[in-house]
């Protein structure tokens, strides 16, 4: 038995008799699961299967660090009121929100963070990596890292301005239906149950046959599926604010739509919004991804995650995981503003209680 | 029992209604087209002489509405026309591949449904401890991830370094049940990692939305014991949810499975549908888009009357 | 009675913690209660003062969410709950200590017959077979003089109608004949002269097993009625405990006092003024919602100028209704609405600034009245700036201005959010945002019923005072006589959509009256501990609660 697997089981061990001791119910459990799993795993997986879970819970202890590094920078630099809101941010939400950062930061400064250029092709085909390119090249011989840096921009630009529009359409419809009513309601109502009973990857695909992949077709394709999904929470979230009295006042005192919207509604219903902002722009993300797997996105020399995914998977039967690298960060991105959504709903439900 | 009777009726028609105004919405979307299907198909360089001869071959010089009724009446009997690209007619070309896509759907639900209503339940009853905080982090990653991604990587391990599975989804006609089983395994197992997780947290949402019930707390300060709470109180009310749950999820799988299909190269109706868009094959887009449009509709459909059926309010009117 | 002094439930120092914000909370902070065999005990205070987690308390559970604190004793016939085991303690409910939820209509589960969940406790104790379960079941019903004893038990729960089902899950408590039961609030779902019956029968039942009871509730004349001892709370704490006749008699404490202070403020009761036309009048209204039956069925009556209206009514009277078709929220069907002799358009809609402007509104809650991501300069301003476009420097003094009227100091409350501020300062604001309007005329919908009664009664001082200073007139939605005889001039008395009786406020409180009315005014309870008794000894139990309601209707 290696002095690894000994020194492995020992520190286990160790560590959750010391959970057990100080009686951290929850990290012992966590860490006593973990043991016997890794009995299992060892007898199973042998040595590499305990270096895979090292690996893992490292990577994790690692993002906890950084999350949390994160979170302290972002209370110390907001204004009080924030702060104080950042602080019940648990580390899943602060690793969202770093995530998210990251993005930004990519997608902005691409051509200054990006050694090569986006459609430059500086070597052979599959090249691999060297000092003068960090991932290797894909199938024209372009680097790789230089499009993923791109790749932030184009494909996460396309979602964001997609969603942006599904949510200016659906947002202010469900506003409106919900503040006048009536026949507008109900049709609006009805509207949005058609669109939403075709399976939004088929719609997609439909419009995209007919007028062609280009980036405004799919644009509006994606506004057209998804602004009745908004328009189906806004309603839902705006209807529990008008039957409110103070809404029949203002209604009574002759006020006008768009000051009800305005003053009235909307202040009360942004936090589930903002939530379901980042949900949609999930959903959306996924979606356009991937249309652009199937080749039906944004398309060359232009770099897109999903396009790269498509055009290197040959790799994959070769046992090299560059491909899975932009499918990785597609991930990465959903994940972490699933982790900022998710804290966003628990605290917008948790004040309703 | 009228009353059922009728709701459900009306629940049958809205969705029927729907359906109509979908085949519409399918039909005449490709009427926008800027030209005319023939143009498009054709291309900037076609000639006159070629362009009156498709769009005679297609009916285009009668107007849309009749063609509209033909093409529904065709739909009626499954006859969908024939693919311009090929020529053959369109139920040729997806007819059987509606059939395996059928099995590999049902192939993942039939594992995924039991699996992640029993552990959502579980995570429920768990609930706010360290596991269900685990569970909730393992699926919001699985459903953040793209189906591609999931695909890729059990490719790598279970199919290139392990050696276990193919990577090819390839069927045919005179293969074992057994074969089949194993050749479409990482498919299934892709889709299996997406539902599950969807369908735990929903289970998960239901479950606790129920057990926050007033009549939940009674029967327990009746001293009802815990394991009767949940079967004899919690999950006769449970069904509607959780059928709701499985619907929405089956549907889920509907449209997942077109991207597992081009990943796996499995000869599914998503593949074709894929195909088509590329070639811009009208016809078997229309049909692909029509079948899938129905099958996810007649699931809502059915999840909205076994909710309705197994409703207690609405078994024993007043 | 030496068996009355038994001691049957002794907590000491009960202390329980909810979790909210990461943090755990103390919800109860140490509260001692000693009940005998066959008492009753009431406990009462404000929502929030942890009642109804002292009643769960007592059975040695704690809600989701919430946990008893080590060091509480909760010792029940001699055994130790807080640190019995989960299954030693599930022996005891249902079978020895029951509970009575206040909700009777989502606390019947909907997927069983009624019967069926009466019976669970019983058989699961193996105390009684199937049939005999139901036999007693029926008994009791009879008992509790549910209609058709011997069949409404095989019906499922939204079969049935709320008072009935309130009594049904009374007698699903008593099924094992338990030596405790808790009633959390079992009559505060309920109508008046619903609420009549189910405490008779209540009372009655208890009487008859000896049972001992912990009555909770916020209402001090139900309590009166049913408790032996009452127990006041404030804030998880405990105020005072005495038998019930002394705590009417002679509070000691300051909060006790200002819970029984009884309304001591009446308005003196204005005429009509003669040759007038009036304010407001309602011709012959019907009105219905979309579709649905007719809620309002000619209705007709007048308010004056500078005078009360009280519109009292059951739910479903109908009496919010008639607010809403002045208001024109909901036009009339038939009929019109006259202002100052004129017709008044009945859409809201299409009505004028200035017709919008005479008629406004106070609303019973002020949390869903008040926005609460608006300042309160804003909320009161707005409609100042909206009729009579005031800005900067003139808009600041008229919202000073108005919350000097309102005796709120403008300095510290200009630019606060209505969540910082408790329910009577939150009505107070309301009232200015009415009054910013300049109206004549302003709809009071059950404007006090949500507050404290020292608190309500200052609302109503400000309100008479400012009907003096302006001339307003009022139209008083409610269902507390107490503040129809402090504020109204006449009263109007509605019963499903119609005006069943109206007049001046004098001769509604004295005899002869429509036989509603009377049955209205005798079934709100009073603080006399005597009064159910007197009641029910006048009247004849039959004659109380829906079955004398329908014999009126019909």
């Amino acid at each position: 038995m290696s002095l690894f697997v000994i020194g492995y089981y020992t520190l286990i061990l160790a560590a959750s008799c010391l959970a057990a001791y100080f009686n951290k119910r929850s990290a012992f459990l966590l860490l006593f699961s973990l043991t016997l799993v890794s009995f299992v795993l060892g007898i199973i997986g042998g040595v590499g299967a305990l270096k895979f879970v090292v690996v893992v819970a490292g990577l994790i202890a690692l993002s906890a660090m950084v999350s949390y590094a994160f979170r302290e920078f972002l209370i110390t630099l907001s204004p009080t009121g924030v702060a104080k809101e950042l602080r019940t941010a648990p580390l899943t939400a602060a690793f969202g929100m770093f995530v998210i950062f990251t993005y930004a930061i990519a997608g902005i400064f691409a051509p200054l963070i990006a050694p090569h250029g986006e459609a430059a092709v500086i070597s052979g085909a599959f090249a691999p990596a060297d000092e003068n390119m960090l991932l290797g090249a894909d199938q024209l011989g372009r680097d790789m890292f230089s499009r993923l840096v791109f790749g932030a921009r184009n494909s996460v630009g396309l979602a964001l301005t997609a969603t942006l529009m599904a949510f200016f359409l659906g947002a202010t419809a469900g506003l409106l239906a919900a503040v006048k009513g009536g026949w507008f309601d109900q049709a609006m109502g009805r509207f949005a149950d058609v669109i939403m009973s075709i399976p939004s990857l088929i719609f997609a695909l439909l419009m995209l046959s007919i007028f062609g992949p280009t980036i405004p077709v799919i644009i509006v394709a994606v506004a057209i599926i998804y602004a009745p999904r908004v328009f189906r929470l806004t309603r839902a979230v705006a209807g529990n604010v008008v039957v409110m009295d103070y809404i029949e006042a203002a209604k009574l005192r002759g006020e006008g739509t768009g000051y009800l919207i305005r003053r009235e509604v909307l202040p009360n219903s942004m936090a589930p919004l903002i939530a379901e902002f980042g949900l949609e722009f999930c959903f959306v993300f996924l979606l356009v991804a991937g249309l652009s797997f199937l080749g039906l996105g944004i398309q060359p020399p232009t770099a897109d995650w999903g396009s790269m995914v498509r055009e290197n998977a040959t790799l994959i039967s070769f046992g090299d995981i560059t491909p899975l690298i932009p499918a990785a960060a597609i991930a990465l991105l959903t994940v972490g503003v699933n982790f900022v959504v998710d804290w966003m709903l628990h605290r917008s439900s948790g004040l309703k209680e | 029992m009228g009353d059922i009777a009728k709701l459900i009726g009306k629940r049958l028609g809205l969705g029927l209604v729907i359906l109509l105004i979908i085949s519409i919405i399918i039909f005449f979307m490709v009427e926008l087209l800027p030209g005319d299907v023939a143009q498009a198909v054709l291309g900037q360089g076609a000639t006159p002489e070629n362009l009156a001869a498709m769009r005679k071959q297609m009916g285009l010089d009668q107007p849309a509405v009749v063609r509209y009724f033909g093409w529904l009446a065709g739909a009626l009997t499954l006859d969908f026309g024939n693919s311009i690209v090929t020529g053959k007619a369109v139920m040729s070309i997806i007819g059987e591949r509606f059939m395996n896509t059928l099995f590999l759907a049902s192939y993942a639900a039939v594992i995924a449904v039991p699996i992640s209503i029993i552990l959502g339940v579980i995570v429920a009853l768990l609930r706010n401890s360290i596991f269900d905080r685990v569970a909730n982090v393992v699926t919001l990653t699985s459903i953040s991830s793209p189906e591609f991604f999931l695909a890729y990587i059990l490719i790598l391990y279970f199919s290139i370094k392990w050696g276990m599975f193919p990577s090819n989804a390839k069927i045919s006609d005179g293969m074992s049940f057994a074969d089949l089983l194993w050749r479409t395994f990482l498919p299934a197992l892709t889709l299996v990692l997406v539902v599950v997780a969807h369908m735990m947290r929903m289970t998960r949402a239901s479950i606790i939305a129920l057990l926050a019930s007033p009549y939940i707390e009674m029967a327990r300060l009746k001293g009802t014991p815990p394991w009767k709470v949940i079967v004899k109180h919690a999950l006769p009310n449970a069904w509607a949810p959780i059928i709701n749950v499985v619907a929405l999820n089956l549907a889920y799988l509907i449209t997942g499975v077109v991207l597992v299909e081009v990943v796996f190269v499995y000869p599914g109706i998503g593949q074709a549908l894929v195909d088509a868009v590329s070639k811009r094959d009208f016809p078997v887009v229309q049909a692909s888009c029509l079948i899938f449009a129905a099958t996810y509709i007649l699931l809502n459909l059915a999840a909205d009357v076994g909710a309705i059926l197994t409703n207690p309010r609405l078994r024993h009117p007043k | 009675m030496t068996k009355k002094k038994d001691v049957l439930l002794k907590i000491r120092n009960l202390r329980i913690e909810g979790y909210s914000n990461e943090h755990w909370v103390d919800i109860i902070k140490g509260v001692d209660l000693t009940l005998h065999r066959g008492e009753v005990m009431g406990l009462i205070g404000e929502s929030g003062a942890g009642k109804s987690t002292i009643g769960a308390g007592a059975m040695g559970y704690a809600r989701d969410g919430t946990r008893i604190s080590e060091g509480s004793s909760v010792e029940f016939d001699g055994m130790e709950l807080t640190t019995a085991t989960e299954s030693e303690r599930r022996a005891l409910r249902g079978n020895r200590i029951a509970y009575v939820a206040q909700s009777a209509a989502a606390s019947f589960n909907p997927a069983h017959k009624i019967i069926d969940q009466h019976t669970e406790a019983p058989l699961h104790y193996r105390l009684q077979k199937r049939m005999e379960a139901q036999e007693d079941a029926m008994q009791l019903y009879e008992k509790l003089r549910l209609p058709h004893p011997h069949e409404i038990g095989f019906r499922y729960p939204h079969q049935v109608s709320g008072g009935q089902l309130q009594r049904a899950m009374t007698a699903m408590a008593m099924s094992c004949r338990p030596d405790l039961i808790i009633f959390d609030e079992p009559t505060t779902a309920l109508d008046v002269t619903t609420q009549i019956e189910v405490l008779a029968a209540i009372r009655d039942i208890v009487d008859e097993y000896n049972t001992a009871a912990i009555y909770i509730t916020h209402d001090l004349a139900v309590v009166a009625q049913m408790a032996d001892t009452i127990k006041v709370l404030l804030k998880g704490e405990e105020v005072e405990e005495a038998p019930t006749e002394e705590m009417l008699d002679n509070p000691k404490e300051d909060y006790t006092k200002s819970l029984w202070a009884v309304r001591s403020f009446e308005s003196p009761q204005r005429q009509r003024p003669k040759g007038e036309v009036p304010l407001i009048s309602l011709q012959h209204i019907d009105a219905a919602y979309t579709a649905g039956p007719k809620i309002l069925d000619d209705v007709s009556f007048d308010i004056y100028a500078g005078m009360t209206v009280a519109v009292v009514g059951e739910s479903g009277s109908g009496k919010s209704t008639a607010a809403r078709v002045i208001t024109g929220l909901l036009p009339p069907q038939k009929g019109e609405v006259l202002f100052k002799g004129e017709p008044f358009t009945p859409d809201y809609r299409n009505r004028t600034k200035d017709e919008l402007r005479q008629c406004q509104m106070i609303y019973q809650s002020a949390d869903t009245s008040l926005n609460p991501k608006v300042r309160i300069s804003e909320i009161i301003g707005r409609p100042a700036q909206f009729y009579s476009g005031l800005k900067g420097a003139a808009l600041k003094n008229r919202v000073d201005e108005l919350l000097d009227l309102i005796e709120l100091e403008p300095a510290l409350y200009y630019n606060r959010y209505p969540p910082e501020l408790s329910g009577g300062q939150k009505q107070r604001i309301g009232i200015a945002r009415a009054l910013a309007a300049e109206p004549t005329f302003i709809i009071c919908d059950e404007v006090t019923s949500a507050l404290d009664q020292l608190v309500a009664e200052g609302i109503l001082r400000l309100l008479d005072r400012l009907q003096n200073e302006l001339n307003l007139a009022y139209m008083f939605i409610t269902h507390d006589l107490a503040t129809v005889r402090s504020i109204a001039d006449e009263v109007v008395v509605m019963q499903q959509g119609k005006v069943v009786e109206q007049g001046p406020k004098d001769e509604m409180f004295q005899p002869p009256h429509h036989p509603y009315t009377d049955l209205l005014l005798s079934s709100v309870p009073e603080m006399d501990p005597n009064w159910l008794t007197t009641l029910l000894e006048e009247r004849g139990v039959d004659n109380v609660g829906d079955a004398a309601a329908a014999k009126i209707a019909t």
